[in-house]
């Protein structure tokens, strides 16, 4: 059982670090690398609030062993905040529509949306919240969860189309600044 | 939550993997998905000295529509089994019941292999699978054979799988152009287990039907089958509610497990009616 030398790309950055086979990879995030954004809610694989991006397929971290996820490219909250360190659509909309009150769920909540938006970028309401099934939440009752995605969806689709591209310009110019 | 330490081996290939079974013994498990293992292991229900973990091993991926059957690596995830192109119509009741199964993040890992070689009741593709009727192949040191689904679930976490031998593919028979399909699954919430659940196929003078988590093994009823097969309705439910033996637990006692199983399988049966070929939804 002795420790194995695991190197992981986490938020775009490459990390390493000794741990045994059987640490989770949430703690491996939490403890070794300070990453604590992603949280531990329960140990039967229900609540999702340990939710990262792993290889592009939004998993639990408190389900997959740092073994499993040797050479892994793993994306937390932490790396979806935009480039200039502002909040991204998602983070703004769950803010905005009140998506949050504890904020125990929302790094999970927050990582599973932007998964589960770049397959679905045109969800109903009934897609989000089955696409969203996997992560639980004890404050909000889901409504304002749902709210808020849909919000972030309509604001990535209107981000999209080509006669607001000179106004995200705009807005990379001055984050620049 | 905190598992027992192990060693940790990602064999290449499947010889490599047998190997590390047979040197080990009942110490050593391969690990897939990782989505039923894992949580045994964080409560110390499973406690392993060795885990083979079997994702770089490209004998297990990939899923190939025939002519006459699919075929699907053990290590094919639910998420591609309801993403990937073309299963859904050559074997639309798969991908049905796979978004019937735990949530999101579990179906991005958990494979068809892992859920149907678990042994464990409460899964879904075990029962879907005898009603398709689909083989499996094990490989292990005497080398390769196969088994029949139908054939293959003794008794509760017992299978027809040796410990040194590991699941490879599943191969499923491409129904009749025109079978009706469907997988009618009553559950608390999302992610639980079947109260009951129950798969039907049928088409002209042929029927299928399996139940779920109403034994300590998969429920594949040839009478109910050949009852629905002939157009009784009323006589398929019978013969499949013969066939079961529920156990009380959270779920509900022996008598409400009983009553959703007739339920559910009416439900089933209705929708797969409506769905053979001239009918729609």
């Amino acid at each position: 059982m002795s420790k194995m030398h695991v190197k992981l790309t986490v938020n775009g950055e490459a990390v390493e670090g000794l741990a045994e086979p059987r640490t989770l990879l949430i703690h491996f995030l939490r403890e070794n690398l300070g990453v604590t954004g992603p949280h531990v809610g329960c140990e039967t694989s229900h609540c999702g609030a340990c939710t990262v991006d792993m290889d592009g397929r939004s998993v639990k971290s408190c389900t997959v062993f740092v073994a499993q996820a040797q050479g892994a490219d793993v994306t937390t909250v932490e790396g979806l905040v935009n480039a200039d360190g502002s909040l991204s659509v998602l983070q703004e909309m769950f803010r905005e529509h009140h998506g949050l009150q504890c904020g125990f769920c929302t790094p999970g909540m927050i990582t599973r949306a932007h998964r589960f938006l770049m397959e679905n970028p045109t969800p109903t309401e009934e897609e989000v919240r089955f696409g969203m099934a996997g992560n639980l939440c004890r404050c909000t009752g889901y409504q304002n969860i749902v709210k808020a995605i849909l919000a972030a969806a309509e604001m990535m689709k209107a981000e999209d189309t080509p006669s607001s591209t000179e106004g995200v310009g705009q807005q990379k110019v001055e984050a620049a600044e | 939550m905190i598992p027992a330490g192990f060693d940790y081996h990602r064999p290449a290939d499947l010889s490599a993997a047998i190997g590390v079974l047979q040197e080990h013994g009942d110490e050593a498990r391969v690990i897939a998905g990782g989505h039923s293992l894992v949580p045994m292991m964080k409560l110390r229900m499973a406690v392993l000295s060795h885990l083979v973990d079997l994702r770089d091993i490209p004998d297990l991926r990939g899923i190939e529509i025939g002519s006459d059957s699919v075929s699907m690596g053990a290590m094919v995830t639910q998420h591609e089994l309801i993403s990937h192109e073309g299963l859904a119509q050559a074997v639309p009741l798969l991908r049905e019941a796979a978004l019937q199964i735990a949530d999101p993040q579990v179906r991005y890992l958990g494979t068809l292999g892992g859920n149907v070689a678990n042994g464990d009741p409460g899964n879904d593709m075990p029962g879907l699978m005898q009603c398709l009727d689909a083989t499996y192949r094990v490989t292990g040191p005497e080398g390769t054979r196969d088994i029949r689904a139908r054939d293959f679930y003794e008794s509760a976490y017992f299978t027809a799988r040796a410990d040194d031998e590991i699941l490879t593919r599943i191969t499923v028979p491409l129904p009749a152009t025109g079978t009706g399909y469907a997988y009618e699954k009553q559950k608390r919430k999302i992610g639980d287990y079947a109260t009951a659940a129950a798969a039907v196929l049928v088409g002209e003078g042929f029927a299928s039907i399996a139940m779920t988590n109403l034994a300590d093994v998969p429920v594949w009823s040839a009478e109910a089958g050949a009852a629905l097969a002939a157009g009784d309705r009323e006589g398929a439910v019978k013969a499949a509610l013969a066939a079961i033996d529920p156990q009380e637990d959270m779920r509900g006692p022996v008598e409400f497990k009983t009553h959703v199983a007739g339920v559910v399988l009416r439900r089933a049966i209705d929708r797969a009616l409506a769905r053979v070929a001239g009918g729609n939804s």
